[in-house]
This record gives C-alpha cells, structure tokens and sequence, in this order.
C-alpha cells in the first residue's frame, strides 16, 4: 500500500481542512458565490466537508445586474441542489440608494462598485468571514494573500501588514468588527480547476463552452454583445457574431470572452494547457492598471 | 500533458531563501519561464515595464506583486508561484532576504519539503547564508538544496563552487538536514537551472529542475505515530442521521484504519474506528494529510481539540512545554508574559516561564542571560500552559510539535515554536 496522496487530493484536503477551520473559528461566515467556476468548486467542497451534515453557512451573491442570464439560472439552480441559504446583495440597490455612482462613458463598468455592496453587505449582515474563490495564480497580488487573510474594521486589506501564516496554524482571533477573507483554494490553479471539474462531474454554466454569441472587440478584448455595454456610434462595426466561450466568469462588461470550439471539459483541458496567456487577459478590470487588483483588494475587494 | 498523467502528478512544496541581490526572483523567474509557466501577457505586461523604467527585462519583476516591491525593487512578503512539469506540481514561497524579513523565511519554510538556498557566488558565504541554513534545519524541511548563483560573473570556475562548498561544511555538520546537494548556477543565463550549463562541464550533477522533480518525497510524512486532531464535530440532527456523530480533522500522521482500537485524549476513553469517510466516500484506512471523517463505537464526549491516538502509542500529554521560538513581532517576548498557544486545533493561554537562551545564529552560539527575544531572534524557551496539550518533538512530528504564540492584545501571530525532544 502507498501512502501517497496525488496532487489533486491533498488540494482537496487542504481546502476541506480550511472550510472545517472557519466553521469552527467564526461565529457567522458566508461563501460568496459569483457563479463562476471557482466559486462551484467551493459550493462543492463545503458540502464534501460537512456531509452529512447540511453546509453550516449560507451563501452570498453581489449581483451587479448586469450578469450573464445562463450564470443566474445555474445559480438558481445550484443553489437548490445544495440546499442552502442565499443572500443576494444588489449593486442596483446601491446605486438607487446613492451608496454608489454609475461609472460613465464607453468603459463603465459595475465592477468596482461590487465593492461597496459587499462591504455594507457583510456589515449589514454582521457577517465575520467571507469565503471567496480567489486563487494565488490568478494575479501577482493575489499571490501575496493569506488563507485567513484579515481585513480592519472598514473591511480594508493591508498587504504590508499581514499575519504570518504558519503550518496549518491559521490564527482567525479578531477584534469586534474586524472580519477575515478566506481562501479555501489558494494554492489552485486554473488547471487544477479543470482537472477537478472533470474529476468530480461537476456541471458548470454553459457560457463555459464554446458557443455563438454577438460580440464586439474592443482594445482587443472580446466582449459579450448586451444592454449593459455603453458603445461608441463608431464602434458599432465592431459588433459580430462569433463561436467563443468564457474562460472566467463575471460582469458582462468586462468578462472578456475567447475563442474557442471547445464544447467539453476535457478539450478545455487540452485549450487551457496550450494556451499561452493567462485567464486575467480577459479581464478588461484587471487590465486597466498595473496596480488595479491591489487598489481593489485594499479597498475590500473580492 | 495527457489527463491521466496529470492525475497522478505528486505534490512539491519548496522555498526560496537568499540574500537581497542574491537572485532568487531571477530564478524563480526563469523556471518560470523556461518551463512555459509565465504567459505571453504576463512577459509583455513586463516587457512594457522595464523599457518603461529603462531595465534590461527583469524577470524579478514577475513575482514582485505589490507596488511598493516594484517601487523599491525589493521582495516585501511572501509570494506563492506555481508551475508543474509533466511529473510534479510545485508549490514555490518565494520568501524576501531581507534581515528585518526572516520572519517570512519561517512562514515559507513551515510547509516545504524543499528549500532552495541562494548564495551570490561573488560574495560567497554570508551571515545571511547561515541564518537561511539554520532556519532550514529548525523547520527540519527535509531537503535542502545550495544553489551557487552568478556563476556567470565569475567566469564559471569551479574553485569558486569548491571554496563555497568548503566554506559551508563545518557549519553544516553542525546542523540537522538529512538531505543537502550543492548546484552551480546562473540564474540570469540559464545554467543548470532547466538547461544543463555548456559552462561548467566540470559540473556533473543535476539541474535545479532535475532536482526539484526527481528528489523522493514520499517517505517525508510520518507514518508510524497515530494522532487525529479533532477539528470539528459533524452532528447532522436530521430525521435521516438522528444519531449520526462524526469527528472531522486532518490525519496529522500515522496510518488510522477500520476497526482500530483507540484512545482518545484528554478523557482516556478507549473505542473503535467504526468508519472512516473520505471526500471519496468511504475508505478503511486513512493517512496524512487526508481530510476526512471518522466515526467511533462509543458515543463519548469529544470535540474540537481533543486528539485521537493508538493506546500504545501516545503523545506526551503536558502543561511544561521546552522549545525552540522564532519571534516574529515587535513586541518582545519576555519572561512572563502570556500569550495565546495554538497548537493543532487546540487553542490555550499559555506563561513563559524563560529564556533559555537567545541564538547567534551566526556561529550558533548561545547567549545566556538573554531577558528578551525581539523581531527576527530566535531562541529556547519554557513555557507552562494552562491546560495540558497532547505533543511530539518537532523532529519526531512536523504536525504535533509546532505551535504558534498569538498576542492577546493585538491578536497578531507573534511567534513560531517547535517543541524540543523530553
């Protein structure tokens, strides 16, 4: 007998491990959940991890309102199967509520408002531990965090500052008011994803394969075709329809789509190991800056 | 890479240490690199910034994450890269070498089977190459590798590479690392980092990534000494699991099968293993680091905390704990101050009793008479704890003999203990 784990299990057991420990350490955690594969997996992982017990926190939502429509009805639908808890906080309510201002212009984008949802969300709630997808590989920012990463009152980051993280010891003591970010899948990456969604038959959202859709480059770019897009008179020639698919998932504005004929899990393994750019190519959000990830996080971000 | 392949792929978590200038950002980079990781976005975003800043392109720059590391050119934190071959996939905490950062050097060392410790051939061996090898011997990572980096610079002698190598032996065989091997590199150019060198055929050993794939790791975990934290209580109240009561954790080591007599400490109850879940499903033995669910004979009270072992093989259960300290704060530890110990999934107030003594870690000298240990030191101390917890020594067990020290105050994560051999 070999006592020998492969990759993909001690993965899975590192991020069962850390589930377990924020039910444990916190009074009132919540899962975000975006809809996207990353968030899946988790969804899967906590019912792994409490089974069979039911998942003993609820989940939770920032919904732009400018989604996908085939993210929403598999979020309804997950959700059910689950059988937990949704919380939905609205970015719409923030802007009607005049929390937040709309950007303007042909970038606008409800990205960074999300954050200012979230926030009064996890206050209002008096939410303590938010458990979110993010992955160390995804961005060189992302890849200085914590699995118990704390935030201060206001719910800022302060990545010069962090808590050393030894062994499997992760210190969630805080004071009142202060919560903590949770990274159950730091040390995922894309492929693991992929390798794990085939692994585990998990469904995932149809805008993950390959599909024909209207569509408009913009700086090189591919954006989905929808409502929510504010376009330039002069960019309307731009608009086409294309086979493509997502490789992450979030906003219609600025989820970025590739081109793709990959119509199963296993060819998107094959596309995901020859290909040469990262997933965050597609983000028109993280593209805006050097820094726009850092200045995100700082402020409370996913 | 066929799925199969990729399924089976092992786990390698490595650290790098080094001191500023040494390189290590340059190599990592070029594994990076040379193994397809970094992706054409990512090298253009870089691109971009060295003509920007007028720099010959700096593969540092890719795991520098924060702006003030950019600004200053200088590793901060702790950074996580990753990258897999068709064999293995890598964990890497690229640790900063900064002296004010050792602190960072033992969070990255805590989880590594590997580390790769850099030496600037035009420098030789430094006070910081000591520190990075004593810390690699404290945290016992059980393979360690020297690389000798610019060798470029000095013309790729192998004097240089012997005259390093002599350098370190004494203060090797003082030190406790089962496993050490010596590589001459250049980081910048390539050599012996995936490409054997056309420099230094005197060189006969492997390349780093040679090394980091092929070095045997499956023996690393600790397969004799049963112990299950409890770390959580998995209690369903449904009509379906009326009675239902399962014991979640993480094996910390030994091997736990179906059937098993076990004792259960700190209430000494004896029961049975009646089943062990797995995220798979059921299974009849577990070993580390799995993730599972275990079910017992007896409905006894156990919760988070208490500690599953075999009768005959126990840990020591005290409240007098002898250890080793990294301290990692500002706030100097002292002779009765108290904290807060985590220790597995056991958290209790704890008193220090002494120091011991502080370490030069230098020449390993011990510094009687020390009243404080402060940011970056490291020293022995005692410690009584309000409650007793279940140990091994650290040599014995990575998982049962290491503990943090938590400031009541600040919350903050203070310090990093490992428990000395009774």
């Amino acid at each position: 007998m070999q006592y020998n784990l492969n990759h993909l299990q001690k993965l899975e057991s590192e991020a069962i491990y850390v589930l377990r420990e924020v039910a444990a350490q916190f009074e009132r955690p919540v899962l975000l959940f975006s809809g996207g594969k990353d968030s899946i997996i988790m969804g899967h992982l906590a019912k792994k991890a409490f089974q069979p017990a039911p998942i003993p926190f609820p989940f939770l939502h920032i919904d732009t309102g400018h989604n996908f429509p085939e993210t929403i009805e598999y979020r309804d639908d997950f959700i059910k199967k689950l059988g937990v808890r949704l919380i939905v906080g609205s970015v719409q309510h923030s802007i009607d509520t005049g929390r937040v201002r709309e950007e303007k212009g042909r970038y606008a984008s409800r990205n960074i408002l999300q954050t200012v949802t979230l926030l009064d969300t996890i206050h209002e709630q008096k939410y303590d531990a938010a458990i979110g997808g993010g992955r160390r590989d995804e961005e060189k920012t992302r890849a200085k965090e914590r699995f118990f990463s704390h935030r201060n009152e206001i719910g800022q980051w302060d990545p010069k500052n962090q808590r050393p993280e030894l062994w499997d010891l992760y210190n969630g003591r805080k004071h009142h008011g202060e919560q903590f970010r949770i990274f159950p899948l730091s040390n995922w990456t894309e492929m693991d994803v992929w390798q794990y969604i085939l692994k585990e038959q998990i469904s995932i959202p149809t805008i993950y394969f390959s599909h024909k859709r209207k569509c408009i480059t913009r700086d090189g770019v591919i954006l989905a075709y929808s409502p929510y897009l504010n376009i330039d008179p002069d960019e309307k020639k731009n608009i086409q329809t294309m086979t493509v698919r997502c490789r992450t998932v979030g906003d219609m504005t600025c989820t970025g789509l590739v081109e793709s004929a990959a119509k199963t899990v296993e060819e998107i393994i094959e596309e995901v190991a020859a290909c040469r750019f990262s997933e965050r190519i597609s983000r028109a959000d993280d593209l805006r800056s050097e820094n726009a990830m850092e200045d995100r996080k700082k402020e409370g971000y996913f | 890479m066929n799925q199969k392949t990729y399924q089976e792929m092992e786990l390698l978590r490595f650290t790098t240490a080094g001191s500023v200038d040494d390189g290590k950002s340059t190599l990592i980079g070029r594994l990076l690199y040379d193994t397809k990781t970094i992706f054409q976005d990512q090298l253009r975003n870089l691109e971009r910034l060295c003509l920007q800043r007028g720099e010959q392109l700096n593969l540092a720059l890719l795991t520098d994450g924060l702006r003030a590391e950019r600004e200053q050119g200088i590793t901060i934190d702790v950074a996580y890269r990753y990258f897999a071959t068709p064999n293995r996939k890598f964990i890497i905490a690229d640790t900063p070498g900064h002296i004010q950062y050792t602190r960072n050097m033992v969070t990255g060392a805590s989880t590594a089977n590997l580390a790769l410790i850099l030496v600037d051939a035009r420098n030789g061996v430094t006070e910081q190459t000591h520190r990075h090898l004593f810390i690699a011997s404290l945290l016992q990572i059980p393979h360690v590798v020297i690389c000798i980096n610019k060798m470029d610079l000095m013309n790729y002698k192998q004097e240089v590479y012997e005259s390093i190598k002599n350098q370190l032996k004494d203060f090797i065989a003082k030190l406790n690392i089962p496993d050490i091997s010596f590589i001459p590199i250049s980081a910048l150019q390539g050599d012996n980092v995936v490409e054997p060198s056309k420099q230094m055929l005197w060189y006969n050993g492997p390349t780093v990534l040679y090394h980091l794939e092929n070095v045997h790791i499956g023996s690393d975990e600790n397969l004799i000494d049963c112990r299950f934290p409890v770390q959580y209580v998995i209690r369903p109240r449904s009509d379906e699991y009326h009675d239902y009561r399962g014991y979640g954790g993480k094996i910390a080591s030994g091997v736990f099968k179906v059937g098993d007599k076990i004792k259960v400490l700190p209430s000494g109850f004896t029961t049975t293993i009646t089943s062990i879940e797995s995220p798979d499903g059921s299974i009849q033995e577990a070993f580390p680091p799995m993730s599972v669910v275990i079910q017992l004979t007896d409905d006894l009270d156990i919760s988070r905390g208490d500690m599953l072992v075999r009768e005959h093989n126990q840990p020591t259960v005290s409240q007098h704990i002898d250890a080793m300290i990294c301290w990692m704060n500002n706030c100097s530890l002292r002779a009765e101050n108290k904290y807060i110990l985590r220790h597995t999934t056991k958290e209790v107030k704890c008193v220090i009793n002494e120091i011991s003594y502080k370490l030069d870690i230098n020449t390993l000298h011990r510094i009687e008479n020390a009243t404080e240990l402060g940011l970056n030191d490291i020293g022995r101390i005692t410690l009584k704890t309000a409650q007793p917890i279940y140990f091994d020594s650290y040599r014995r067990n990575r998982s049962t003999g290491c503990f943090i020290l938590i400031d009541e105050k600040t919350n903050e994560t203070v310090g990093a203990g490992m428990i000395r051999d009774v």
